[in-house]
């Protein structure tokens, strides 16, 4: 059996969170505080951390990444199977190699990486900002840098933000959080699972699950339309027979100790249809129902957040509302690829590079505005005659869509698309011409799909 | 026989429509591409799947280390390939691309790591 050849003997420290030999020695009382100049502190060593430093230090400019795990990468490292880096590295690649990658060339830049370093505190006025982080190995530290990267990441949202009623016993995790106890930590979570929303990560650990040996029953999602790829509904469900229930809701969790079963109820015109209703006996219920950018720090310093993105809101340098402080990656909007990641994270590494150096461009931005079935467009600005790499997220399914950009009301440009989903970040430029010429008050551009 | 198959090739997930016709020949249409008719030719007559997985190593400083197959492996021997890891352990140190299992059952197909993991300090 699978699942035996999996779990047995796991070896004893292999718990959670299992640090590397720096973390088990006892901390070392702290003095003083080390006092640290950069031109830039990148926080977080994800994809988005790695990108934005390389280009920053490209540019010539001292820079620092800091990070409380213990290694460069971040999620990369428990996302191990493929399907990684065919736009970025040309290549297909699993998540640890994407990471290592990266994390190659930051060392062979001889960047400074603060790893096992937790960030405290951000003081952003202008000018110089402040940084304090923390960790065993280095005690405190506090940083003064002319600019600051938000790049943390995001967060999973967990069985509160969507509110199941029920029991609360063990056995119900986040898909992320049994990602990394399976191929991290080497736990298989349970044997009969049910899966909540139908997003990518949620499929990944359908099939997942399934190699180590436990039984999905069912991966159930409220919308009418899967919020995965296609492509993982087939070769995460499809192959293991899965079944996906659409327009379906867990009612209720049951269990005392153990989660014993849940309760599954279709959706009719909307309404839950409680004389419908099944029960799926299970030993644990994963959640994969969105991500969230984790924004503690960015509150801390001050960062103005957008309600379309959940993130900071940005301009045309992808510059948050506090000078200097610049965000790109997760932190910023949910992205479904890495590569898109590590191009944008590049990309505001160079307006880094700009600020520090000769100057971001000086000319009005005018707003750029989410129009009819569009949930976000990032970023939030754009500058006339200059061009522009634009994200943003549909809220409609349709094949052959149309993509529509106007201006002042008109129509400045139209594009068709093969597919259009929410499942499906929509990644498209603007050459600066097609923006319009430059001008001290640009008309806000507003951009739609049909 | 007619069969509608989502491409797996790239993330694009093309639909194609296979069909086979006598001697075992397919006709593919609906790809947009060439690798997408080779897909859907080797989906209907031998379906195949990249692994990726965790192996134990001797280790508690990286205790399980990622590994995939180099090439997509046919589905049946899946459960095989899986069962003869997860039984394995793997000897650190280890570097990304490092071969672990040469030619499984003679596929041609190898098990590498995905990532480098030494002794001395954590990757």
């Amino acid at each position: 059996m699978i699942v035996e050849a999996f779990v047995g003997n796991v070896p004893e420290n292999a718990g959670f969170g299992a640090p590397p030999g720096g973390t088990n020695t006892p901390a070392k009382v702290i003095s003083h505080m080390r006092d640290l100049e950069y031109d830039a502190v990148v926080i977080g060593a994800g994809a988005a951390g790695m990108a934005a430093a390389l280009r920053v230090h490209a540019a010539g400019f001292r820079v620092a990444i800091v990070d409380r795990e213990d290694h460069l990468g971040g999620i990369l490292l428990q996302c191990i199977h493929n399907g990684f880096g065919l736009h970025w590295f040309k290549e297909e690649l699993t998540g640890p190699e994407f990471a290592e990658r990266l994390a190659a060339q930051v060392r062979e830049a001889g960047i400074d990486v603060y790893l096992n370093t937790t960030v405290m505190d951000l003081v952003a006025d202008n000018g110089m900002k402040s940084l304090i982080a923390c960790s065993a190995e280095h005690g405190v530290l506090s940083f003064a840098a002319r600019a600051i990267v938000l790049a943390m990441g995001c967060r999973e949202r967990n069985r509160g933000n969507i509110g199941i009623p029920g029991s609360r016993p063990a056995g119900v995790f986040t898909a992320g959080l049994a990602q990394r106890l399976i191929n991290i930590d080497g736990y298989a979570p349970g044997k009969r699972v049910v899966i909540i929303g139908s997003g990518d990560i949620g499929l990944i650990m359908a099939r997942r699950l399934s190699w180590v040996g436990a039984k999905v029953l069912a991966v159930i999602e409220i919308l009418p339309h899967p919020s995965g790829l296609t492509r993982n509904i087939v070769q995460c469900l499809h192959d293991f027979d899965i079944p996906l229930y659409l327009s379906h809701i867990v009612s209720r969790i049951a269990g005392q100790d153990r989660v014993e079963a849940v309760e599954v109820t279709p959706l009719e015109n909307g309404t839950p249809n409680p004389a419908k209703t099944f029960r799926l006996e299970c030993d644990t219920v994963l959640l994969s129902v969105g991500l969230i950018p984790e924004n503690e720090l960015s509150k801390k310093a001050g960062v103005q957040l957008g309600h379309d993105t959940g993130g900071p809101r940005v301009d045309a340098h992808l510059m948050t509302s506090v000078d200097g402080v610049f965000a790109c990656g997760n932190v910023l909007h949910v992205h479904d690829l890495v590569d898109f990641v590590a191009d944008e994270s590049s990309r505001c590494g160079g307006n880094v590079a700009a600020y520090l150096g000769a100057g971001l461009s000086a000319g009005g931005q005018g707003r750029v505005q989410a129009g009819p079935n569009v949930k976000y467009v990032v970023p939030h600005a754009y500058v006339p005659g200059q061009d522009t790499q634009f994200s943003l997220r549909a809220m409609i399914v349709k094949k052959r869509g149309t993509l529509q950009v106007k201006r002042a009301g008109v129509v400045i440009k139209r594009k068709t698309l093969q597919h259009i989903k929410p499942a499906e970040m929509i990644y498209f430029k603007m050459k600066g011409t097609e923006l319009g010429p430059a001008g001290p008050d640009p008309a806000p551009i507003e951009i739609s799909v049909e | 026989m007619e069969h509608e198959i989502i491409c797996l090739g790239c993330p694009n997930g093309c639909h194609l429509l296979c069909t086979s016709k006598p001697g075992g020949a397919v006709d593919v249409t609906g790809n947009t591409c060439d690798r997408g008719a080779d897909y859907g030719r080797e989906e209907l007559l031998e379906p195949k799947r990249t692994v990726t997985a965790v192996v134990r190593t001797d280790s508690p400083r990286v205790p399980w280390i990622s590994v995939k197959t180099t090439r997509p492996l046919a589905k049946p021997l899946i459960p095989e390939l899986l069962e003869e890891l997860y039984r394995a352990t793997a000897a650190l140190p280890a570097r990304r691309g490092d071969r672990f299992i040469e030619n499984f059952r003679n596929t041609g197909v190898d098990v590498v790591f995905t990532r480098t993991a030494s002794l001395e300090e954590a990757t």
